[in-house]
C-alpha cells in the first residue's frame, strides 16, 4: 500500500493556527476579584476591543480573602487599587492609544451583581473627572427571554 | 564530489504545529464583551447654575437602598417601568404633566415631534448593583421599543435592519436621554 504524502499537513495546521491567532485575543489580566456579571437583555457588543480598558469591581477571590477581607475592591490591571488611582490608570491607558483613537476610548466596567452602588458611584465619579465618559456596564444576556 | 544531503524528516512538524494550535486555543478567548452602553456626563466646571429644564420634561427614577423603585413619585415594580417611560416619552394624549415635544426636521425622515423628556436615574449608595443594571436595562428597553415602533411606521422595517442613514435618523428622532444624576446618600451604606 502506498503511503500518502503528509508534507502538506503541517501547512494546513499552520494555517489554522494563524486563523486562531488573528481572530482571538489573549486572556486579560488574572482575576483578583470575583465577578458575577448581572444579566441584561439590551446589551450591545463592544465595538473595538483595542479601545477598551477594563475595571473590575467585586469581592476578592476566596484565596485572597484571608489577606484582604471580603469587602468589595477595585482591580486595575493586576492589582487592587483605590478609587482615586483610576485617574492615573485612565491616563496611562489613553497614552497607549493613537491620537486619533483617543476619543473612542471605552471603559468596560465588570462589576459583581451583588455589590452596593457606593463603590460603583465612586468609580463613575473618577471616570468623569478623568474625562473617560464612554462606559459599558458589562452584562451577560440571559438564556431565556421573557 | 558533493555528498547528497539527506532529506530532513518533516513528519513531526505537523505535531509541533498542533501543540502550538492547542496552546493558542486554550489561552485566548473569542467572546466579545457586551453590556449596557452609557455616556457619562462631563464633570461640571466650577459653580454652574443647574440646568433649566421644565419640570414636566423630567421623569425621576429612583432606586432606594432597599432596592425599591420609584418612578415619577409612584412606587413601582420593575416590570412596570418600561411602559411608564414609554408613556412619558411618547405622551400620546398630550398630557401637560408628561414630556413636551419639539417639531424637528430630521434628515431622511421629515418633521418629527422629538420628545424633550429626560429620564433622570438616581440611586443610593446602598442600592444593589444588580438591581441598578436591571433598571438600566428596562430604560434601554423602553427606548429601543420606541425606536422600533418609529422605524416600523416610517420605513416599514425593523430598526436593526435599517441602513446607516435611516438608523441615524431614527436615533435623532428618538434620543436616548437617560441622565445618571449626581449621587446621593440617604440610606447610609
Amino acid at each position: 500500500m502506498a503511503s500518502y504524502s503528509s508534507s502538506s499537513l503541517s501547512d494546513i495546521i499552520f494555517m489554522l493556527l494563524f486563523f486562531f491567532m488573528i481572530t482571538t485575543t489573549m486572556h486579560e489580566s488574572e482575576m483578583l476579584v470575583q465577578v458575577q456579571l448581572p444579566q441584561a437583555s439590551e446589551t450591545q457588543k463592544l465595538e473595538k476591543k483595542s479601545l477598551a480598558s477594563y475595571i473590575y469591581v467585586g469581592s476578592p477571590t476566596p484565596q485572597l480573602r484571608r489577606l484582604f477581607g471580603d469587602s468589595p475592591r477595585i482591580q486595575l490591571n493586576n492589582a487592587f487599587k483605590q478609587p482615586w488611582e483610576i485617574g492615573e490608570f485612565i491616563a496611562s491607558e489613553r497614552d497607549q492609544l493613537d491620537e486619533a483613537e483617543r476619543s473612542g476610548m471605552t471603559v468596560v466596567l465588570k462589576a459583581d451583581q451583588n455589590i452596593h452602588m457606593g463603590l460603583i458611584t465612586d468609580v463613575k465619579q473618577e471616570l468623569r473627572k478623568a474625562e473617560a465618559t464612554r462606559l459599558i456596564y458589562a452584562a451577560t444576556r440571559p438564556e431565556v427571554y421573557d | 564530489m558533493a555528498k547528497k544531503l539527506p532529506q530532513i524528516n518533516s513528519s513531526s512538524t505537523a505535531d509541533i504545529a498542533f501543540i502550538i494550535l492547542i496552546f493558542f486555543l486554550m489561552t485566548t478567548t473569542m467572546n466579545v464583551d457586551s453590556g449596557i452602553q452609557r455616556q457619562l456626563p462631563p464633570m461640571p466646571q466650577e459653580e454652574q447654575p443647574p440646568m433649566d429644564i421644565n419640570q414636566r420634561n423630567i421623569l425621576l427614577v429612583f432606586v432606594s437602598a432597599s432596592n425599591d423603585i420609584m418612578v415619577g413619585g409612584e412606587r413601582m415594580d420593575i416590570s412596570q417601568i418600561k411602559d411608564k417611560v414609554k408613556e412619558f416619552v411618547l405622551n400620546p394624549y398630550e398630557d401637560p404633566h408628561l414630556s413636551d415635544f419639539e417639531i424637528t426636521e430630521v434628515d431622511n425622515l421629515g418633521s418629527y415631534p422629538v420628545s424633550l423628556g429626560v429620564v433622570s436615574l438616581q440611586n443610593d449608595r446602598g442600592t444593589n448593583y444588580g438591581t441598578y443594571i436591571q433598571v438600566q436595562n428596562e430604560l434601554t428597553r423602553a427606548f429601543s421599543e420606541i425606536r422600533e415602533e418609529v422605524s416600523m411606521r416610517y420605513y416599514g422595517r425593523s430598526f436593526t435592519e435599517l441602513g446607516d442613514e435611516n438608523r441615524k435618523a431614527v436615533t435623532i428622532a428618538v434620543p436616548q436621554k437617560i441622565s445618571e444624576a449626581e449621587p446621593r446618600n440617604i440610606g447610609g451604606a
